[in-house]
C-alpha cells in the first residue's frame, strides 16, 4: 500500500481538480451565488444552485486555485469565517427549499489570520456544526484533497461522506501534528503514518461511507474517470436519502457522528 | 431514565473511602478547603515556602493571601482554577451530583507515550480525563454543570471529553435542564487524531438538540479556550460569558504570527477583544460568577430552568 505521506503530496498536488472543476462536470446550470449577507464574499468557499440530473440540488465547495492569481484570489483554499457563514446562509437556503445539499471539500484548514479571528472564525465553525447536524435535507460531502481540521468538517457534518482515494482528511496537517507533539514539522511523513488519515483508514473507523477511485497516479491524470463515478455515486445516493422521512434522515445523521470516541467506564 | 441514572453514581455513594481517596470524596471536605496553588511560581531561590510569585506583576506573597478565588492580591491577575475549585465556588454546596465518574480515553492510534501520559496525569491530578460533568443546582436553580481542566492535557478535547459533554447535553435535554459549561482548552486532542475532530461534531450535534428543545444553554470561556473546542461547543451558549483577559480564540497566536508575519497586540484574542468584536455577551469577575449565573437560571426559570 502507498505511503500515507505520498497520498498527502497527490492530495495537495497543485494540479489536481479543483470543486469548481467538479461541480462544472456533476451539475448542470449551475448558478453561482455570492457572499454571507453580512461582511463580504469569500472566494475559498463556492456555492450555488444546479441540477444533478433533474433534481435541483444546492452545491458548495471549498476552493483552491491552480495558479498564483486563483490563489490569492481564494486564499490557497483557506477560509474566512464569511466564506463558513456563505456556506451556511445557502444550506438554509436549501433547508427551505427542500434541495439536498453536495459538499466538496479541500482545504488545509480555516484561515488563521487576525480578520479571520476578529470576525470570530470559531464561532463561524461551530455554527456550521450546529446547523448541518440539523439540517432539514439530505446531505453528501465529499472530500476531493485535502479536509484540514475544523475547516473541513464545518461544511463536512453530512449523512454521507466519501473520499476520493488519494485525499486525506485529519485533525491538523502533518506537519502541525509533527509540531505541536514532537516541536519538529520535518516528523510529517512519520505523523501521516501514525495519524489515520487516509481514506482506507477512515473508512475501517467509520469516518467515511465510500472510497471513490482515481486512476494511477491521481484523478488529474483522468479527471473524467474520477468525476463521472462520483456523478453516478451521487445519482445513486441523493435519491435514496430524499425518500427516508425527515425524522429518519436526523436520526440517522445524530447516530452518525454519535457514534465517535474509544473510551472505558 | 431508568438506564441512565445508573451511569451517575452519587456525591454521597462516591464518598465512602476506598482504596484511594477519590475526586469527589475530596471535593467538599474540610480539610481541603485551602486552594492548592496549581500555578507554582518559577524556581526562585528567594521565594520562602509557602509563598508564591504572580506571574504577571512579581508580587511574592503567602499562597493563604489568593483565597478560593485564586486572584493575586497585587495585580488581580487571575490564577487557573481546576474542576474542583471551580466546582465548589458554582455548585451549591453538597449539590454536586458527578455523571460518568469513571470513563478513560483508550489509545485509538496507539500514540507512542499517550497511554503513559494519561496514566501520569491521572495519578497526579486525581482526574480521570479533562472535564468533570454532573448535575447540581445553583443559587437554588437545577443545571447541569460541565468544568474543563487544564491540568490534564491543556484539556484537549479527546473521546472522553467529547462523550461526557454529550451525555451532559443528552441529559439535560431529557431532563429539560439548563447546561452550563466552564470551558478551558488547547483544542483537539491531537494524540486520539480524527476521533478528535469527530467529538466536534458530536457535541455540537447534541448542543443542538438542547437548543431545539427550547433550553437553556451557557457558556463560561476561562482561559485559554482555544481550537476545536472554541469551534464547537464554547462559541454555541445562548449566552456567553467569559472571565477578565481570558485567552480566546480559534488560531494560535504563534500560528498567526507565523501566517501574517507580524507580532500580535497583548490584547488580541483576550476576552475583551472578544466582547469588542461581538462575541462574547458578558465579562464577569470570578466572584460575580455564580450570582450571574443563578440570575441568567431566574430569568429563564420555565424554559429549562426551575419548573
Amino acid at each position: 500500500m502507498m505511503p500515507a505521506y505520498d497520498k498527502v503530496k497527490i492530495a495537495r498536488k497543485v494540479s489536481r481538480p479543483t470543486a469548481a472543476d467538479y461541480i462544472e462536470h456533476i451539475f448542470e446550470g449551475f448558478i453561482e451565488l455570492h457572499g454571507d449577507r453580512n461582511f463580504r464574499d469569500d472566494k475559498a468557499v463556492i456555492g450555488g444552485i444546479a441540477f444533478l440530473g433533474d433534481i435541483p440540488v444546492t452545491v458548495l465547495g471549498i476552493q483552491k486555485g491552480k495558479n498564483m492569481e486563483d490563489n490569492i484570489a481564494c486564499n490557497f483554499g483557506q477560509p474566512h469565517p464569511e466564506g463558513y457563514r456563505k456556506a451556511l446562509r445557502l444550506m438554509k437556503q436549501a433547508e427551505k427549499f427542500g434541495r439536498p445539499v453536495i459538499s466538496f471539500i479541500n482545504t488545509s484548514g480555516a484561515y488563521p489570520g487576525v480578520g479571520a479571528e476578529e470576525r470570530g472564525q470559531g464561532e463561524a465553525i461551530a455554527k456550521n456544526l450546529m446547523e448541518m447536524a440539523a439540517l432539514k435535507v439530505p446531505t453528501v460531502s465529499i472530500v476531493i484533497g485535502e479536509g484540514g481540521s475544523g475547516g473541513a468538517l464545518a461544511l463536512a457534518v453530512a449523512d454521507r461522506v466519501w473520499m476520493l482515494e488519494n485525499s486525506i482528511y485529519a485533525v491538523l496537517s502533518p506537519e502541525g501534528f509533527a509540531s505541536i507533539l514532537w516541536k519538529d514539522a520535518k516528523r510529517a511523513k512519520e505523523a501521516a503514518d501514525l495519524m489515520k488519515i487516509t481514506a482506507e483508514d477512515l473508512l475501517e473507523l467509520g469516518v467515511i461511507e465510500k472510497i471513490i477511485k482515481e486512476v494511477d497516479g491521481g484523478c488529474q491524470n483522468d479527471f473524467g474517470f474520477t468525476a463521472n463515478l462520483i456523478k453516478g455515486k451521487l445519482e445513486m445516493e441523493i435519491p435514496a436519502l430524499m425518500q427516508k422521512p425527515v425524522d429518519e434522515l436526523l436520526d440517522e445523521r445524530y447516530a452518525r457522528f454519535r457514534k465517535f470516541g474509544e473510551f472505558t467506564e | 431514565m431508568a438506564l441512565l441514572k445508573n451511569r451517575y453514581v452519587s456525591l454521597n455513594e462516591t464518598a465512602e473511602p476506598k482504596e484511594k481517596k477519590s475526586f469527589f470524596a475530596s471535593l467538599f471536605s474540610k480539610k481541603d478547603e485551602k486552594p492548592e496553588v496549581k500555578e507554582p511560581p518559577k524556581k526562585d531561590d528567594d521565594i520562602p515556602a509557602g509563598s508564591v510569585k504572580c506571574p504577571d506583576c512579581g508580587s511574592i506573597y503567602d499562597k493563604k493571601e489568593l483565597g478560593s478565588l485564586k486572584i493575586c492580591p497585587k495585580c488581580a491577575r487571575y490564577y487557573r482554577l481546576n474542576c474542583k475549585e471551580r466546582i465548589r465556588l458554582i455548585a451549591d454546596k453538597d449539590s454536586f451530583e458527578e455523571f460518568d465518574a469513571n470513563m478513560q480515553p483508550k489509545d485509538p492510534l496507539n500514540f507512542p507515550g499517550y497511554a503513559e501520559k494519561v496514566a501520569s496525569l491521572q495519578e497526579k491530578t486525581g482526574l480521570k480525563d479533562a472535564v468533570i460533568t454532573g448535575k447540581c443546582t445553583i443559587g437554588g436553580f437545577p443545571a447541569v454543570l460541565g468544568v474543563m481542566d487544564s491540568g490534564f492535557m491543556m484539556a484537549s478535547m479527546g473521546s472522553v471529553v467529547g462523550e461526557k459533554v454529550t451525555r451532559a447535553f443528552e441529559y439535560a435535554t431529557a431532563n429539560r435542564l439548563p447546561i452550563v459549561l466552564f470551558t478551558c482548552s488547547g483544542g483537539a486532542r491531537m494524540q486520539e487524531g480524527i476521533v478528535s475532530l469527530m467529538q466536534m461534531a458530536k457535541v455540537s450535534a447534541a448542543a443542538a438538540r438542547h437548543s431545539e428543545a427550547g433550553l437553556l444553554y451557557i457558556t463560561v470561556l476561562t482561559d485559554p479556550t482555544t481550537g476545536g473546542v472554541t469551534a464547537s461547543f464554547a462559541m454555541l451558549g445562548d449566552i456567553i460569558l467569559s472571565e477578565p483577559k481570558a485567552l480566546i480564540g480559534f488560531a494560535g497566536r504563534r500560528v498567526i504570527e507565523q501566517t501574517i508575519k507580524q507580532k500580535l497586540p497583548d490584547e488580541f484574542q483576550h476576552a475583551e477583544f472578544l466582547q469588542e468584536h461581538g462575541f462574547v455577551d458578558k465579562i464577569v469577575d470570578r466572584e460575580a460568577l455564580p450570582y450571574t449565573i443563578r440570575d441568567i437560571l431566574k430569568i429563564h426559570s420555565g424554559k429549562g430552568g426551575e419548573e
